[in-house]
């Protein structure tokens, strides 16, 4: 099959989405010939016009209030928030407006509206433009959150939420924007609410988000040639998560590493321990569940700082054979009587 | 009959050239950045202010080191014409222990408290209520210091210019929102942002007085500067003023201008702030052709020094990652 990157397949989807329905629309800061901060948008004015691809001013706020309001009498705009630090800017129109108004008119009003937005470090832009705080967004009932890590799923994921009849936001990564894969042509839709396993394995179960999925896997891979067999499970979207699948991943290997770029403390990951702290899985643990996230530090900007912030391959390397090899403490937790 | 700039740098030669001096040096520290940037050498993004340089030199040569300033990505010119150390900026930019931010902020986040430099924002719209808080503080504590609040057109767009300059105004802050309206708020052409001929109407809405100026005539940007922060020692301000100018190159470092044609840019270049205040000197003879030059190849020569030596500089340490989160 023809292969994409990542942004390759974010760009085609929203074609697609503009080619087939008339009520999408783009909202953007420079999304015209610019083709926004990243290249996401490149070609579609062209092709769709300024009207459906929509130029704006630097107003956060407003371009997803105006998306609030457009989505609730029957458009479906697709908003680029150029850097994902700036939906703080947009918070209230996101959390206190778009997660709301369907509950609150009692289904009366729906919000499909999307917002997808590029996230975290690796480029050296430092602490405002680096930061991953998707966690932020996936605690708000009311909000789907999507975190796609490859190409295939970034286009699945995008029409899926571009068909969603409620507000979604996509954090994409940066550095998975050059990233390839097997892209299918035309429209497909990657469900909602649910974890794709990365690749399979006995050992112990890595749970990982966004680019960490990618590094998870080259450890894993690393792994496998000193005949470790780690299973990498990628929920896609934090929320709804695909608690089940998660679980099951974990019942089978009885080990679990969890891995995000996002800081550790109230992150995603303290989310996924305790929903598998919570469950019955917790009982067949051979050790404790593990964390590995970002420093608990604003992203630094030299180059050499700024690696040193968020986990690398090497580090998940690391921790899982630590895990597995100098962890004398072998046993099951008891179950208490 | 001369005229009236001429006479006046006549008037003060020495006081120009230095303010020649210190346009020269923002150029040719920026040109030095694009010159490491193509070699590599720089890890992460910044954006040019070469074409605006008058605006900031001509604005900040009346405040004194005391009063404050805050900027935004765009703050090479405003940094050093505070008085930030170019070495501590390249090596800033370099991402090396001795940077003036230790390496973590970067191009974008450059700040100097020793020189009342509140920080460069790369928040778009981030630095005007902090700038207003800054003015507000002076007049809760009598001091006679003022803020000159550094941002683009575009960033007039953002509520939090449009609630910052309310405050300022109901409680009257000795503060300047100085606004470089370069045209451009990345690929973004003002005409077609704002609805407007000119960001200084956007002060009636707030009762705040308003100016429109040549923001690449270095001396109206003075004198009108030097009128304003009078103005707000005594008590008076806010002010909003535009001092319209042009973005020479693209947004930051990886644009190539594709929503522009190459005729404008030849157009508004012919405008620039640097070549008019030489021009000027050759007529006054304050300085020929020749001592431009050799002037210039000796800031060149000295910059390059310096980036050599800023090179040889360590990098942060390990340990400087997770140094300095909390304040002790
Ligand atoms: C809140 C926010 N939105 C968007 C951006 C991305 N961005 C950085 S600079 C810029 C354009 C700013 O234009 P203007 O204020 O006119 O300043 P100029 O770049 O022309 O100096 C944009 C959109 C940002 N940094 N912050």
């Amino acid at each position: 099959m023809r292969r994409l990157t990542y942004l390759e397949a974010v760009n085609e989807a929203l074609d697609e989405a503009l080619g087939q329905d008339k009520r999408v629309f783009l909202m953007g800061e420079d999304i015209g010939i610019y083709g926004g901060g990243f290249g996401a948008t490149k070609g579609l004015e062209e092709k769709y016009g300024a009207e459906r691809v929509r130029s704006t001013p630097i107003s956060e706020s407003a371009i997803v209030g105006l998306a609030v309001g457009a989505s609730m009498t029957g458009m479906k705009p697709v908003v680029e928030l150029q850097f994902s630090d700036f939906i703080t800017i947009a918070m209230d129109q996101l959390v206190n407006q778009a997660a709301k108004i369907h509950y609150m008119s009692n289904g009366q009003f729906q919000v499909p509206l999307v917002v997808r937005t590029p996230g975290g470090s690796g480029t050296g832009a430092g602490a405002q433009h680096s930061q991953s705080l998707e966690n932020w967004l996936a605690h708000i009932p009311g909000l789907k959150v999507i975190q796609p890590a490859t190409a295939y799923d970034a286009k699945g994921l995008l029409h899926a939420a571009i068909s969603d009849n409620n507000p979604v936001v996509i954090y994409e990564h940066k550095l998975c924007y050059p990233l390839e894969a097997e892209v299918p042509e035309g429209r497909y839709t990657v469900p909602i609410g649910q974890a794709d396993i990365k690749r399979s394995g006995e050992d112990i179960t890595v749970v990982a988000t966004g680019i960490m999925v990618i590094r998870a896997l080259e450890a894993a891979e690393k792994l496998a040639n000193q005949g470790v067999s780690v299973e990498v499970v990628d929920p896609r979207t934090l929320f709804p998560l695909d608690k089940k699948s998660i679980l099951q991943s974990v019942k089978k290997t009885k080990r679990v590493l969890l891995v995000t770029e996002a800081v550790l403390r109230s992150s995603f990951a303290s989310e996924l321990s305790a929903v598998i702290a919570e469950s019955d899985v917790f009982y067949e643990l051979k050790q404790p569940i593990e964390r590995l996230g970002g420093k608990e530090v604003p992203i630094p900007c030299a180059k050499n700082l700024e690696s040193l912030a968020v986990p690398k391959v090497q580090e998940i390397e690391a921790k899982i054979s630590h895990m597995l090899f100098k962890n004398d403490k072998e046993q099951t937790i008891e179950k208490p009587r | 009959m001369k005229n009236k700039t001429i006479e006046k740098m006549e008037q003060h030669p020495n006081h120009f050239k230095k303010l020649l001096r210190k346009m020269w040096e923002i150029r040719i520290f920026e040109e030095t950045l694009e010159q490491l940037y193509a070699k590599n050498k720089i890890h992460g993004t910044f954006h040019l202010c070469i074409g605006q340089e008058a605006a900031a030199v001509g604005s900040i040569a009346c405040l004194s080191q005391e009063d404050w300033i805050a900027s935004t990505h765009r703050n090479h010119g405003h940094s050093l014409a505070k008085g930030t150390s170019m070495r501590a900026m390249f090596a800033e930019i370099l991402g090396k222990s001795t940077g003036i931010n230790g390496g973590k902020g970067g191009s974008m986040h450059i700040s100097d408290a020793k020189n009342h430099h509140l920080g460069s924002n790369g928040v778009v719209g981030g630095n005007f209520p902090i700038a207003a808080g800054a003015a507000l503080s002076m007049k809760m504590q009598n001091k006679k210091q003022v803020v000159f609040c550094f941002a683009g057109e575009g960033a007039t767009n953002e509520g939090s210019f449009h609630e910052a300059m309310n405050l300022a105004s109901i409680w009257q802050l000795p503060i300047t929102f100085f606004i470089e309206n370069n045209q451009y708020g990345m690929s973004s052409a003002f005409k077609k942002m704002t609805r407007l001929d000119s960001i200084a109407q956007r002060g009636s809405s707030y009762g705040v007085e308003s100016f429109s100026i040549d923001g690449n005539d270095l001396m109206s940007v003075e004198q009108l500067s030097k009128r304003l922060v009078q103005r707000m020692r005594h008590g008076e301000g806010p002010f909003l003023v535009e001092a319209k100018t042009y973005r020479y190159r693209g947004h930051s470092k990886s644009d190539s201008c594709l929503y522009r044609s190459k005729e404008e840019e030849g157009r508004q270049q012919a405008y620039d702030p640097i070549r008019r205040v030489e021009a000027n000197f050759i007529e006054s003879k304050i300085m020929n052709k020749m001592d431009i030059f050799e002037e210039k190849q000796i800031i060149r020569e000295k910059i390059w020094q310096l980036v050599q030596e800023v090179e040889g500089d360590s990098l942060p340490s390990d340990q400087e990652l997770l140094a300095n989160i909390y304040a002790k």
